[in-house]
């Protein structure tokens, strides 16, 4: 490990600057950097959206939004939370991280890479252009369906609905073409000598996220154009008038739907193991064991779709069958918490910032993982299906499971990518008040869901007020508390103390070799991997 | 790592033409949905024109920026910038992408299974005594019991189904015959024989034309004398969207092929450097197996 590749193509040492450096460019981690900062806008974005509805439920009654405006702002902050926010994260890091980690000069397909990007904005546009146009009396408003685009309520609902089947179009093309060069790079990029079985934990994770994608996303594709059919053009794909069901819908939704939550959290999977080896300065354990999770995962994320829609109606075999193939991917989960948590076993261990959240991320992605379970038994399903349990459930998958990972991930790789440190103490600030404030906004929440609150509601019975009193003030000390967040990394970009190569002491890796922060063209020379 | 390989990796220079292409699809987009929102909201008739103008605008910039980009790939491909190691990335990412379209096609197979499997049957099958379809049957092909949808009556016409063996058995003789030619022409252009080649892409052009002007007129009869319509129920929206989606991608198909034939009459692809025909010819086939499916689930059975 003493040799640093030094980037020598002359044919592109004259990159253009400015802002037609973002616009053309092909280089991995330029448009790595895209994705995270898209990424991280969206974010707030989605953020501040949740915030409005959270103020709305401050208190039984209406007070601040109509009933219509409520459901628009939850579907779009479902939409940009999942496809604006948490997938470009992931794919961010996969650009810049991927090649640097398996030795390769950059993606394999690089401008379909900066197509794959540039569709992002667009996309966040159609989500977003209804609000707008709606102020200006054009329509009224985004899509008022939720995020699922459940028919017929979809299917009656104004220029959002078109809006947001539009923007899953752009979405689910960049997610493509995404997913095509990160499984092109992994099969073909690979530094000689490091085969399949030697790729980093994140690559694994990736190339089964990327395999879903390419299974489900044109599923998704296929459903929302019915769906649009139905609405301009005079088919009854959902319509029982003529010979089609709404049941069908959620079928095709939910065939995308469920696998889409392991496309969230499988990169992340990826990287944690990694983080925990290198805060626990010692190997990381059951490597084997985690790889074949992630397969068996993937594998089983596909045929168990039908448990989002328990309370629609099917025959009980289906029932059952859905329900124990459900509960089995718990077996597979369960290997990997294993191995997590063995890796941390008698290490020398320090708590760093991604350290402390990738502890924390464990503990509170097993109470989303266990609450799972309880939702995916047929019988106790019909007391929670729709209501706060299940809102709290999948936020503890999503944000904490997926949201929290990424941030492990962002104070990780964070030196590496800008050569700076950044500043501990406010990191260690944001992983506490996160991790708390997180809590107080969905446990409450579990209780109200017990108790019978249903989702997607605007008003709701007395008997619920403090619940969700507390609820309501821990998301908004949640959400400022990111702006900890943003100020710690603008502020890492822009100086700080220098970063090693190495940055963490129990770092290993091919991305730990390059200096801090990698010149432009990594690995012009791939490394030779014994 | 004490030595590296000698690998170079053919990394492009950047280029405007995704971002543009991604506004093009965005005006596209919006074209379409203001061309259309007097369907969900009769105040908004007046976006109709500019919608319609956007879309026109939205596919020209689309046209022109996959017309540009690809030109620089073909020009970097005959600089010989992509050698072995860069052609392996292009097959392979044509394979995800196939099978991505694959995917795409499920989504509709697999609505015409369960209307056709579950649904249909479902409707027919309530109790008499509270069923408001008394007299629906549940065969396929089936337009559905008929009713009000959304506040307005639906009535389900009298159609002829299409029946397999006239025009779409034609159909699957002319796309199987082009798989037999393109594959004829691929061992032209390996042979070196660049006649064989030339000939081989012009008859699969020539067939996958006369398939689109046969679908053309079974869409006209259908239209006209069958009372099939995308809006006969079930059988009308499976039927129409399924060939209809493989129409479309027979059209792309086409026009691809039809630029492998003209890049082949100006001498490109040698007999060991030729990605861009292969690609052209993998789409070809997977259209043609896709066919398949269509004539035995949409037409035959």
């Amino acid at each position: 490990m003493s040799t640093t590749a030094v980037a020598h193509h002359d044919e592109h040492a004259a990159h253009p600057t400015g802002i037609m450096r973002w616009l053309t460019t092909t280089n991995h981690k330029d448009i790595g950097t895209m994705y995270l900062t898209f990424s991280l806008i969206m974010f707030l974005v989605g953020g501040c959206m949740i915030l409005g509805i959270r103020a709305e439920l401050f208190q039984p009654g209406l007070q601040l939004m109509k009933p219509d405006f409520f459901n628009q702002l939850i579907g779009v902050h479902a939409l940009i939370m999942i496809f604006a926010a948490l997938m470009p994260a992931a794919t961010g890091f996969a650009n810049w991280m991927i090649p640097l980690q398996i030795g390769a000069p950059d993606m394999a397909l690089p401008r379909l890479n900066n197509w794959g990007f540039w569709l992002l904005p667009p996309s966040a546009i159609l989500l977003t252009l209804p609000f707008t146009l709606a102020l200006f009396g054009i329509g009224d408003g985004a899509l008022a369906t939720g995020w699922t685009f459940y028919p017929p309520l979809s299917i009656q609902g104004g220029i959002g609905v078109d809006f947001a089947i539009f923007a899953v179009h752009l979405l689910g093309i960049s997610s493509v073409l995404g997913s095509i060069n990160i499984i092109v790079t992994l099969f073909n990029m690979r530094a000689p000598g490091m085969t399949l079985m030697k790729m980093p934990m994140f690559a694994w994770g990736w190339l089964i996220t990327a395999f879903l994608l390419i299974a489900t996303i044109p599923v998704l594709a296929g459903a929302v154009t019915m769906l649009l059919t139905d609405r301009h053009f005079g088919t009854h794909f959902f319509d029982a008038a003529g010979g089609g069901d709404p049941i069908l819908f959620q079928h095709l939704f939910w065939f995308f739907g469920h696998p889409e939550v392991y496309i969230l959290l499988l990169p992340v999977w990826g990287f944690i193991p990694q983080i925990l080896q290198t805060f626990s300065r010692k190997p990381m354990y059951g490597y084997k064991a985690q790889v074949y999770s992630f397969w068996a995962i993937g594998a089983l994320s596909v045929v168990v779709w039908a448990h989002h829609f328990f309370t629609a109606g099917m025959p009980v075999p289906a029932l059952l069958y859905f329900m124990y193939s459900t509960m089995a991917i718990s077996l597979p989960l369960a290997v990997l918490f294993f191995c997590w948590i063995k890796t941390m076993w008698r290490g020398s261990m320090s708590f760093e910032t991604p350290m402390l959240f990738t502890v924390g991320w464990i503990i509170l992605f097993g109470i989303g993982g266990l609450t799972g379970l309880v939702l995916a038994d047929v019988a106790a399903d019909a007391q929670y299906h729709n209501s706060y349990f299940v809102v709290a459930h999948f936020h503890y998958t999503l944000f904490a499971g997926g949201i929290m990972g990424i941030m492990a991930g962002v104070y990780y790789w964070l030196p590496k990518m800008t050569g700076h440190m950044y500043n501990e103490k406010l990191g260690k600030l944001h992983f506490w008040l996160t991790a708390i404030s997180f809590n107080l906004t969905f446990i409450p929440q579990f209780f109200l869901g017990l108790a019978g609150m249903p989702r997607r509601i605007p008003d709701y019975a007395l008997q619920f007020a403090e619940f969700n009193m507390i609820s309501s003030i821990a998301a908004f000390v949640l959400g400022l508390s990111q702006l900890i967040f943003v100020y710690n990394i603008i502020s890492t970009i822009k100086g700080g103390k220098k970063a090693s190569d190495q940055v963490w002491e129990g770092a290993e890796g091919l991305e730990w070799t390059l200096s801090s922060p990698p010149p432009y063209h990594s690995f012009s020379e791939q490394p030779i991997v014994k | 790592m004490t030595t590296h390989s000698n690998n170079h990796y053919f990394v492009p220079h950047g280029a405007i033409y995704p971002v543009i292409l991604s506004l093009g699809l965005l005006i596209l987009a919006s074209g379409f949905i203001f061309s259309v929102a007097t369907d969900t909201n009769k105040d908004l008739g007046y976006l109709q024109n500019l919608g319609v103008w956007m879309m026109y605008a939205g596919a020209a910039v689309i046209t022109l920026m996959t017309f540009k980009w690809l030109s620089s790939v073909v020009s970097e491909s005959i600089t010989g910038q992509y050698k072995k190691w860069e052609d392996k990335s292009f097959r392979i990412g044509m394979i995800v992408f196939i099978c991505s379209e694959v995917a795409f096609f499920a989504a509709f197979f697999g609505a015409l299974f369960y209307m056709r499997i579950i649904s249909v049957p479902d409707l027919a099958s309530f109790d008499p005594l509270f069923t408001p379809y008394k007299d629906f049957l549940g065969t396929w092909p089936s337009v559905g019991p008929g009713g009000v949808v959304l506040g307005t009556e639906y009535n389900p016409g009298k159609l002829t189904p299409m029946g397999a063996w006239g025009l779409p058995a034609i159909n699957t003789a002319l796309l199987l015959t082009s798989g037999a030619t393109i594959t004829w022409a691929h061992w032209g252009l390996l042979r070196d024989n660049r006649k064989q080649l030339i000939l081989g892409l012009f008859l699969t052009v020539a067939l996958g034309t006369a398939f689109l002007i046969c679908q053309a007129f079974e869409y006209h009869e259908a239209y006209t004398e069958m009372g099939l319509t995308l809006g006969s129920g079930a059988y009308g929206a499976t039927f129409f969207m399924l060939t209809g989606f493989h129409g479309f991608h027979v059209t792309l198909g086409t026009i691809m092929l039809i630029v492998i034939l003209l890049r082949s009459i100006k001498g490109h692809f040698s007999a060991s450097n030729h990605f861009g025909f292969e690609g052209v010819a993998w789409y070809w086939h997977f259209v043609d197996v896709v066919w398949l499916g269509l004539f035995i689930f949409v037409y035959w059975l």
